[in-house]
């Protein structure tokens, strides 16, 4: 882990998107660390994803990925490549098979030849226990399948840096373990991960820090220890209740 | 069985062949510039800009709402008696058909890729896939999807309307039935059913292949 910040958030902000408004956001993230971004609905989180990898241009502030300006609209292409990003709805392509699914960013953006993508492909698959799923359609597989595919083929850009948008929102719960079972591994792999989630025990488990945001400000900023059992702000403590049925009875 | 020897008189069967030719001549040939028009037209129609959108409206209603038989008799006869131009009446039905198909066809091609969900548009972006790589493997092979089964069923619409051009004199098969029908009228007051039939059998033939490839490929890629 090199000490150099791999991204770099300075004072961002985005007026006016149906997602939620960034104010004013600033944090850095190291090479192979894990950020879990919580917050109440519309505060602006995912946002603040599709801003980093250009899906949103922001109105404000800058945004550094190794070093380099990101923010700027130019070569979006490129960025995205190194940025990998996970959606709450999977989003495969439905004409495709799993292999072409996760074949088609390799082969097509990084001209990589088709054989030794395959048997990458093939090999990821099996890790994240879907190996007979390769020639399987998408509609073929339940929720936690499609996002655990959607996992590997994010990966398999080997990205520098991975932004997951609530990917476990949008399923059955019993299918919500096996999707954050394969987070789990990538973050002991040392993949640096930027994750937007509402499971905060999860959060809990895979973060080295916890940003908090509301309001499209950074309300705090902790280890995930000290932010779930210590919050600082009463307006996390709040958040932070909403989860506790027990303070109810 | 007099009735059914007339469609082999002479060379009634030759003639009604004939007839099916021109259909599917004039079917054929404004079925393809409807399909390669509309293409075109329904990229266009996708586009924001209030003025092309307009346009495109104002085109898609016309052929809607305006019956073909009208717009055949507006063109064959009304440009003759306006301008005094002279086209013939296979000329003005193909002119015809292509506005009227190339107009729906372009519709069913806006509505195939606006109904492509924006998600596939911003995962395969999230992948880094370039506009053009999207638009090749991600967006057109779903909006071909969407659109074979609509425009199979706008092709042979077309096929079956091209019937209305013997009204401004194009002899097509239908055509060639009446005829064959009148002269027969004294012999074999029957033969209508026969003929009729056998116009009924040639339609068939010529739509059902279509529908053959339509039901197949709808099958592969449901």
């Amino acid at each position: 882990m090199s000490d150099k910040p791999i991204l770099e958030v300075r004072h961002l902000s985005k007026n006016f998107d149906a997602n939620g408004v960034l104010k004013d956001v600033s944090f850095a993230m190291k090479e192979g660390e894990v950020i879990v971004v919580v917050g109440p609905s519309g505060c602006g989180k995912s946002t603040l994803l599709r801003c980093i990898n250009g899906l949103e241009r922001p109105d404000g502030g800058e945004i550094l990925l190794d070093g380099q300006r990101i923010d700027t609209g130019a070569d979006l292409v490129q960025v995205r490549r190194q940025v990998g990003m996970v959606f709450q709805s999977y989003d495969l392509f439905p004409h495709m098979d799993v292999l072409g699914n996760l074949t088609l960013g390799p082969v097509q953006a990084l001209k990589r030849p088709k054989p030794e993508v395959e048997a990458e492909a093939e090999q990821a698959l099996a890790r994240v226990g879907l190996a007979e799923k390769a020639k399987s359609l998408p509609r073929q597989l339940s929720g936690g399948q499609k996002q655990r595919v959607a996992l590997v083929r994010a990966m398999l850009m080997h990205p520098r840096l991975l932004l997951l948008d609530e990917i476990t929102a949008a399923l059955d719960p019993e299918m919500v373990r096996e999707v954050l079972n394969v987070v789990l591994d990538l973050a002991r792999e040392g993949m640096t991960m930027l994750i937007v989630t509402h499971e905060m025990r999860f959060a809990e488990a895979v973060a080295d820090r916890v940003l908090f945001l509301e309001g499209g400000l950074v309300l705090e900023e902790a280890p995930p220890k000290q932010f779930f059992h210590h919050p600082q702000t009463e307006r996390a403590q709040q958040f932070l209740n909403t989860f506790e049925f027990d303070a109810v009875r | 069985m007099q009735d059914l020897a007339v469609l082999f008189k002479g060379n009634n069967l030759a003639r009604l062949l004939g007839g099916l030719g021109v259909t599917l001549k004039l079917s054929l040939l404004s079925v393809a510039l409807s399909v390669a028009l509309g293409l075109i037209v329904g990229a266009l129609m996708t586009l924001k800009n209030p003025v092309v959108r307009a346009f495109f409206r104002l085109w898609l209603e016309t052929v809607r709402i305006v019956p073909q038989l009208v717009l055949l008799f507006l063109v064959y006869f009304g440009l003759a008696k306006a301008f005094n131009i002279q086209i013939s009446g296979e000329t003005a039905a193909v002119a015809v058909f292509t506005f009227w198909g190339a107009g729906e066809m372009g519709d069913l091609v806006r509505g195939a890729i606006t109904s492509i969900p924006v998600h596939q548009r911003e995962s395969s972006a999230a992948l880094g896939l370039t506009r053009g790589q999207c638009w090749r493997f991600v967006l057109l092979p779903q909006a071909a999807r969407r659109l074979v089964p609509q425009a199979i069923n706008l092709a042979t619409r077309m096929i079956k309307t091209t019937s209305l051009v013997m009204l401004i004199g194009v002899v097509e098969v239908l055509k060639v039935g009446s005829q064959i029908i009148d002269a027969a009228r004294y012999d074999a007051p029957q033969a209508a059913v026969w003929i009729y039939a056998v116009v009924f059998f040639l339609y068939f033939l010529a739509c059902w292949p279509i529908s053959l490839v339509a039901g197949r490929l709808e099958k592969r890629w449901a």
